[in-house]
């Protein structure tokens, strides 16, 4: 009696470090996006890495494995996630295609190749795609000690190059001709946001799946815009709400059994962004009321 | 596995029927920069089956609700018109939720889709899961995803005594009612679509035309589902019309481009299907996904091959270019020489090109490969020779060389040690009524600049 509610809090405390590290990088790396107008490179990523993990657990089930090692599937995805932002980038600065429509041909494109390859994966005998679908809906529950560590690994690399090309990454999003003229190779610049923004991805697949991964890169960003207009600040917010959601999340979603942890994270995130345009100082619903008034009185007249 | 005819013949046509009703629409989201609202409002099924079929099993087991609406206790509530209409109305809600958010929040559009799509697609999954518990519910978001094309032509009505896969009529009748949507507003979506502020000042109502695209987008988006999957509505929505696009510059064009290239990848799509598998030894796959391929390789042929915005066709155009300017300044150093009472060798044509024009020898060589081909030079033991065509040629680049350095110095006052280089870019673009207006203007000038002879 005394070890199951032990192995559950040791359950529930691996899966909130795992969120809550998560949460954060993802807020990181959001920020940039959401200032460069790519937001929904995210979605794109997102679906982009489906063929990657079909391929990779095909691959793994030719060489003899059983196709469901974690690290193998993950490699897959992020190989494929990154060729298709590749494209994304590619594609736009052909100047033939605009960056929305990039994003979108190369989504439906990829994820299509990744629903065909997984129609494949059906008919491999003894496999069937059990251990994938919990890739494109997340499950964090199901996270082990080993995932955690793979997680914290690859968030600290990622939290440790935005803080060390933090100026970079700043001009890139403010004014790129800017970067390119001040000697900044904006396309290797670029190319490093997105692996960034790839690896963050692919370790957030496991917890929230790869339909709502760019929630934890858009919201926290999104919602840290309302509090401050300084962009150190808007990092580190982005990343406290961001962590606080996922953790939040995470720990609902296991209290309430069986409710998806990926959609309840996303929707405790939401409602973050909610808290945040209403409350927030810099440009939330109040504050910009306040500021009007306070200007109408300023200009001497009362407002209606 | 190889082509069966009356049921590979039903998908095709199933397929190619979705893939023109998300086409026409999907040419406005494309040009009003709104692509990824297809993949927003196609998320937005999940939530809205699930939504429209809850509201149902909670209206039919809440009394005062069954004595108002009696038929309501015994409607299944997996009708799917209950399910459908869910669907529609969230979508609409959708693209609403994202206008609200970008407008009175000022949230990057992109984000604000983001936020919307991804609560609404949460909430859905939510729904189900909690309508898991109960016996009459069997929702399985993987078949949303994916659909089942294979599945829907199993799936008949009785018509005129025939049967007739149900999904036929449905999304036939959506891509009738997408295309004379289309051309009924064709002239306002054009408006709109390419200068939204004329439109507001002209009356046309942007927002009203916005407002039905996302309706129609979101109707087609729910027709085509259940063939297609909703994920891969947006592929079906945005790559037709973004090859389309870059395949004309019309708009009557690009849709009728767009529906094309839809059935033909709808149809090389479930050929792929049923037959590449095969090649590695393995039965077939899922249509819906590599329809969506098939729709990629055509856009990733258009990227490079289109006639006017592909990459390889420009490429050859600058290449072509390239090559008639080093040609013709070839042609500009052999008659120079033989003003001097020089011949060149291949040797001293190579040298000086490289050092005066800076390009390298492959290239002097197929340069002068192809005066050859024209008749302009002539080689004999080593020698270039102009012909009397190549001379004629050469003389009138020479002439309107000299000329411009003369107008250059004279009316635009450039130093003469500076005009050789305009000259040289001028002289390739020169035409014969130019060069004489040029000598009109300089009046009875003999010499360049330079004290050499304009050529008559």
């Amino acid at each position: 009696m005394t070890g199951m509610p032990a192995a559950i809090l040791h359950g529930a405390t691996l899966v909130a470090v795992g969120t809550a590290m998560l949460g954060a990088v993802a807020g990181l790396v959001g920020v940039f996006l959401l200032l460069r107008r790519r937001a929904l490179l995210g979605d794109a990523l997102g679906h982009a890495t489906l063929p990657g993990i079909a391929l990779a657990f095909l691959v793994m089930v030719g060489l003899g494995g059983s196709g469901r090692w974690l690290p193998g599937l993950l490699l897959g995805a992020a190989a494929t996630g990154l060729l298709g932002v590749a494209c994304i980038s590619l594609l736009t600065r052909t100047g033939r295609i605009r960056d929305d429509t990039a994003m979108a041909v190369v989504l439906g494109v990829f994820f299509g190749l990744g629903v065909a390859l997984l129609g494949i994966v059906q008919r491999v005998p003894q496999a069937g795609p059990a251990g994938l679908e919990s890739l494109i809906y997340g499950r964090a529950a199901s996270m082990l000690r080993e995932d955690l560590l793979w997680i914290a690994a690859l968030a600290t690399v990622v939290g440790l190059f935005v803080v060390a090309l933090r100026r970079d990454l700043t001009v890139l999003c403010f004014d790129e001709s800017f970067a390119r003229t001040a000697g900044r190779r904006t396309i290797r610049l670029d190319l490093v946001l997105l692996a960034l923004v790839t690896v963050a991805t692919v370790i957030g697949l496991q917890v929230v799946g790869l339909i709502l991964v760019v929630a934890l890169l858009v919201i926290p960003a999104a919602a840290a815009r309302f509090w401050t207009d300084h962009l150190g600040r808007m990092l580190i917010t982005s990343a406290a709400i961001g962590s606080a959601g996922a953790v939040t999340g995470a720990l609902l979603s296991a209290s309430y059994a069986d409710l998806p942890t990926g959609a309840v994270i996303v929707l405790v995130l939401a409602c973050g962004y909610g808290i945040s345009a209403v409350a927030g100082p810099a440009r939330g619903l109040l504050a910009r009321r306040r500021s009007g008034r306070l200007a109408a009185r300023a200009m001497g007249s009362p407002m209606p | 596995m190889t082509w069966a005819h009356p049921g590979d013949t039903w998908i095709a046509v199933i397929g190619a029927l979705a893939a023109v009703a998300c086409a026409l629409p999907g040419c406005f989201l494309v040009l009003r920069r709104l692509a990824m609202m297809g993949d927003a409002i196609s998320h937005a099924v999940l939530p809205g089956l699930a939504g429209g079929f809850l509201l149902m099993l909670w209206a039919s087991d809440a009394g005062s609700i069954r004595t108002v609406l009696p038929w309501i206790a015994g409607a299944d509530p997996r009708h799917p018109l209950v399910m459908l209409t869910g669907a529609i109305v969230v979508g609409i809600l959708t693209a609403v939720f994202t206008e609200l958010l970008h407008e009175r929040l000022r949230t990057d559009r992109g984000a604000a889709m983001g936020i919307v799509f991804t609560s609404l697609f949460a909430l859905g999954l939510i729904m189900i899961r909690r309508a898991a518990d109960d016996v009459r519910v069997d929702l399985d978001p993987a078949c949303v995803l994916y659909g089942s094309l294979e599945l829907a032509r199993l799936d008949t009505l009785h018509i005129a005594g025939r049967e007739v896969p149900r999904a036929l009529v449905t999304l036939g009748g959506v891509a009738l009612l997408n295309g004379t949507g289309t051309l009924i507003l064709l002239r306002v979506l054009r408006a709109t679509s390419f200068d939204p502020a004329f439109s507001q000042v002209a009356g046309l109502r942007p927002r009203v035309a916005h407002l039905l695209l996302m309706t129609m987008t979101a109707v087609t988006a729910v027709a085509a589902f259940e063939a297609v999957g909703t994920i891969l509505v947006v592929a079906m929505i945005v790559t037709p019309a973004a090859t389309a696009q870059l395949l004309t510059r019309r708009l009557g064009a690009m849709l009728i481009v767009a529906a094309a290239i839809g059935i033909a990848s709808a149809i090389g799509g479930h050929w792929a299907a049923i037959t590449l598998p095969g090649v590695f030894g393995f039965e077939d796959t899922v249509t819906s996904g590599m329809i969506a391929v098939a729709g990629g390789v055509l856009f990733a042929l258009a990227i490079f091959l289109a006639p006017r915005d592909g990459i390889l066709p420009a490429r050859r155009r600058t290449h072509a270019l390239g090559m008639r300017i080093l040609a013709e300044d070839l042609l500009g150093m052999l008659y120079r020489a033989e003003e001097a009472g020089e011949r060149l060798s291949i040797e001293i044509v190579r040298a000086r090109a490289s050092a005066g024009l800076d390009v390298g020898p492959r290239r002097v060589a197929s340069a002068c490969a192809r005066l050859r081909r024209r008749g302009h030079i002539e080689t004999a033991d080593g020698m270039f020779t102009l012909t009397a065509s190549g001379r004629a040629l050469a003389r009138s680049l020479v002439r309107a060389h000299r000329l411009w350095e003369s107008f250059l110095v004279r009316h635009a006052e450039v130093p003469p040690d500076h005009v050789h280089r305009t000259a040289m870019e001028l002289e390739h673009v020169t035409d014969a009524a130019t060069a004489r207006a040029l000598e009109d203007r300089l009046g009875a000038e003999a010499l360049d600049p330079h004290g050499r002879e304009i050529p008559g």
